[in-house]
């Protein structure tokens, strides 16, 4: 057989049926997480069918969405932002419970946003195809698995056969040479990379993340990487399975054990792209070049390095974009005057993020008339890191800590900004009004969103960093 | 196969436009709106913090809510239009709202697969082409489905691609998960096969 890419190993294991030219491949996906906002309407469908969940045991939900991330009351009451939300939830609690499937819920230590919690628990792995009805499923393909978001109908077909219809898309190497500056994280390099293919750069493609800068993350940052690829287009990233990866998932609660796990370590190191095999598309970005970079727009391919100057509007649409951001072409958005800061999400929401962000705050105070919102991704972050006392250090800084969820990445569950305040978010998405009607976004890194809490404005962290912290 | 939404053969309308590039799909349908759990009802809140002014009247500087906008079932769009988030309330709320077909440089790949799984026509047209729709808002198109044609007015034709699964589906108002189904068999056989290597 000829030189395959990892993408090509990933698709030709899991065809059901190979594509033709009058009809899709049927391909077959092993894990299915499921989320209480794009899924009612598909367990209605089955339903209406006659219909039951093909494969429970491949089936995973979680709350996150809609759930509040402050605290029941005394009797046990949660506080919904509506009571939309709250049925909602209610819906998904019911709908696994008359299908059979597990559900890390408000009784299960294991609840988190769903891209935090799957790997967490060791459900995601290399060499599997994973779906769930939510955009950033790509996180998963820093596994080295085949991970893309669908939508609520797809939801349905996989909950009914376990299969999605699909044709194969292209392949398009993102390599990263050199190694990343102190003070410069997984997030700046991948603003970075979406500001260089553009937030169209990889639709139709499956990117795959190469290079000495990508071996050298850890699976948190590999995840942060993999998580925004749809944010360029593409609907999944991949980083190919190696000892990292494997000493990461080792021992986790559904990862294969015993002689069971040296067979399956075994099958995944013949997963990585073979020698010789080409893409549809490649690109190469210098990891040293890289600044912390923020975004100064309203989506996540208006990128530039914290003191470079934002560019000129190229047509009236960037310049609308800018007159929403109230930011002025030719300046940094280092300066610019924060209102908000929210660390979290699916993105940036693990533990590594969190010690990043309070190795800045620790003894160190939120600026004046700055609100900072802390939101672990997931119920195990939130432990570990109160282990470690990273809460006291968020709260005597003057930081809300919450419980896990989205949060106000997506600004469904009350945690929002208000008209026309600025915030530097670690989340991915700086659309218009996506942190709220009329919030302004600024997407940058823990260290980023930290210093400028600290500053009151967006901030350089390499001006806090001590040393110590910065290894 | 059974049948469950509406063949599409054509759509005949005058188009609307909005020239904005990336608009996303939480301009479509902001997410303060999909605690729903019903596919229906969502075309009022279609572009709402965009088409309704702070009195909650119709904002007039909104495209759509341009009186020649009124009724017009194709939305010619710019470039890279629906990227972002897979929320299918997205297509959900544009038929709602009386959007039958959309027409776009490029179509963020997730938004496209959940139109056409819902009867949304969701094309790509080359640039050329593009940009005369988009500077001429309000011309009467005739979109033939099976033929993969855009009829324009003065008798001028511009043809799109369409993979012929999802042509055949709009056709015949084929809902995809009866298809699915019908490989039952064959995906036992996988699974089989498949758990016994693991």
């Amino acid at each position: 057989m000829s030189a395959r890419t990892l993408f090509d190993k990933l698709w030709d294991s899991h065809q059901v049926k190979a594509e033709t030219a009058s009809t899709p491949g049927v391909l077959y996906i092993d894990l299915h997480l499921v989320h209480e906002v794009t899924s009612p309407q598909a367990f209605d469908e089955l339903r209406s069918r006659g219909l039951k969940v093909r494969r429970p045991d491949r089936t995973l939900a979680t709350l996150d969405h809609s759930t509040p991330t402050l605290p029941a009351d005394a009797d046990g009451k949660r506080p919904y932002y509506t009571k939309e939300a709250e049925a909602q939830v209610a819906k998904l609690e019911s709908n696994v419970r008359e299908f059979g499937i597990d559900l890390m819920g408000w009784d299960s230590p294991q609840r988190g946003i769903v891209h935090v919690a799957g790997p967490e628990v060791g459900a995601t792995q290399p060499g599997m195809t994973i779906v769930c009805g939510d955009s950033h499923t790509a996180t998963h393909g820093a596994f080295g698995a085949l991970a893309f978001g669908i939508g609520t109908t797809e939801v349905g077909h996989v909950l009914a056969t376990q299969c999605l219809l699909q044709r194969k898309p292209k392949s398009f190497a993102i390599r990263v040479d050199g190694a990343l500056q102190r003070g410069v994280t997984a997030k700046d390099l991948i603003l970075h990379v979406i500001g260089t293919i553009g937030i169209g750069g990889g639709t139709g493609y499956v990117l795959e993340y190469t290079g000495e800068a990508i071996r050298a993350l850890s699976m948190e940052e590999r995840m942060t990487v993999c998580n925004m690829s749809i944010e360029a287009g593409a609907r999944a990233g991949l980083i190919a399975p190696d000892e990292t990866t494997f000493a990461w998932l080792k021992d986790r609660e559904r990862v294969p054990k015993g002689d069971a796990w040296d067979r399956a370590v075994a099958a995944w190191r013949d997963l990585p792209t073979d020698e010789g095999a080409t893409y549809d598309r490649e690109v190469r970005i210098d990891a040293s070049a890289i600044q912390p970079s923020v975004t100064y727009g309203t989506h996540p391919g208006m990128v530039v390095p914290i003191h470079g100057n934002v560019p000129a509007a190229a047509d009236a649409m960037e310049q609308r974009a800018l007159d929403y951001m109230q930011v002025i072409a030719g300046k940094p958005m280092w300066g610019e005057k924060v209102d908000v800061v929210f660390v979290g999400s699916c993105t940036n929401g693990r533990l590594s993020d969190l010690r990043a962000a309070a190795g800045l705050l620790r003894g160190r105070k939120v600026a004046e008339g700055v609100r900072m919102l802390v939101v672990p991704g997931s119920e195990q972050v939130r432990r570990d890191a109160e282990r470690e006392g990273l809460d006291e250090v968020f709260r005597a800084a003057g930081a809300e800590w919450r419980e896990s969820g989205c949060s106000m990445c997506i600004a469904m569950n009350g945690d929002l900004a208000q008209p026309g305040q600025l915030v530097v978010a670690t989340s991915n998405r700086n659309f218009e009004g996506r942190q709220g009607k009329g919030a302004r976004t600024v997407l940058a890194s823990p260290l980023v969103a930290a210093a400028s809490a600290i500053a009151g404005h967006v901030a350089d962290p390499r001006d806090y960093m001590t040393q110590e912290v910065a290894a | 196969m059974s049948q469950t939404s509406r063949p599409l053969a054509y759509v005949h309308s005058r188009t609307a436009v909005l020239r904005n590039e990336n608009i996303d799909t939480d301009r479509i349908i902001p997410a303060r709106f999909l605690t729903t759990t019903e596919r229906t009802g969502l075309g009022k809140h279609c572009f709402q913090d965009w088409r309704y002014a702070a009195d909650g009247s119709d904002d007039p500087a909104f495209p759509l809510n341009q009186p020649e906008a009124r009724g017009c079932a194709i939305l010619v769009a710019g470039h890279n239009f629906g990227c972002g988030s897979s929320r299918e309330h997205a297509p959900w709320a544009l038929l709602d709202y009386g959007i039958q077909a959309v027409i776009s440089s490029e179509i963020a790949d997730i938004f496209r697969g959940n139109s056409l799984k819902n009867g949304l026509l969701a094309i790509v047209v080359g640039a050329a082409e593009h940009r005369w729709l988009l500077d001429n808002p309000g011309v009467e198109l005739r979109i033939d489905i099976a033929e993969g044609t855009i009829a324009l007015p003065d008798g001028g034709i511009t043809r799109f691609d369409l993979d012929a699964f999802s042509r055949h589906c709009l056709l015949n108002g084929v809902d995809q998960m009866g298809f699915l189904l019908q490989h039952e068999a064959d995906i036992a056989t996988f699974e089989t096969h498949r758990e016994k290597a693991a």
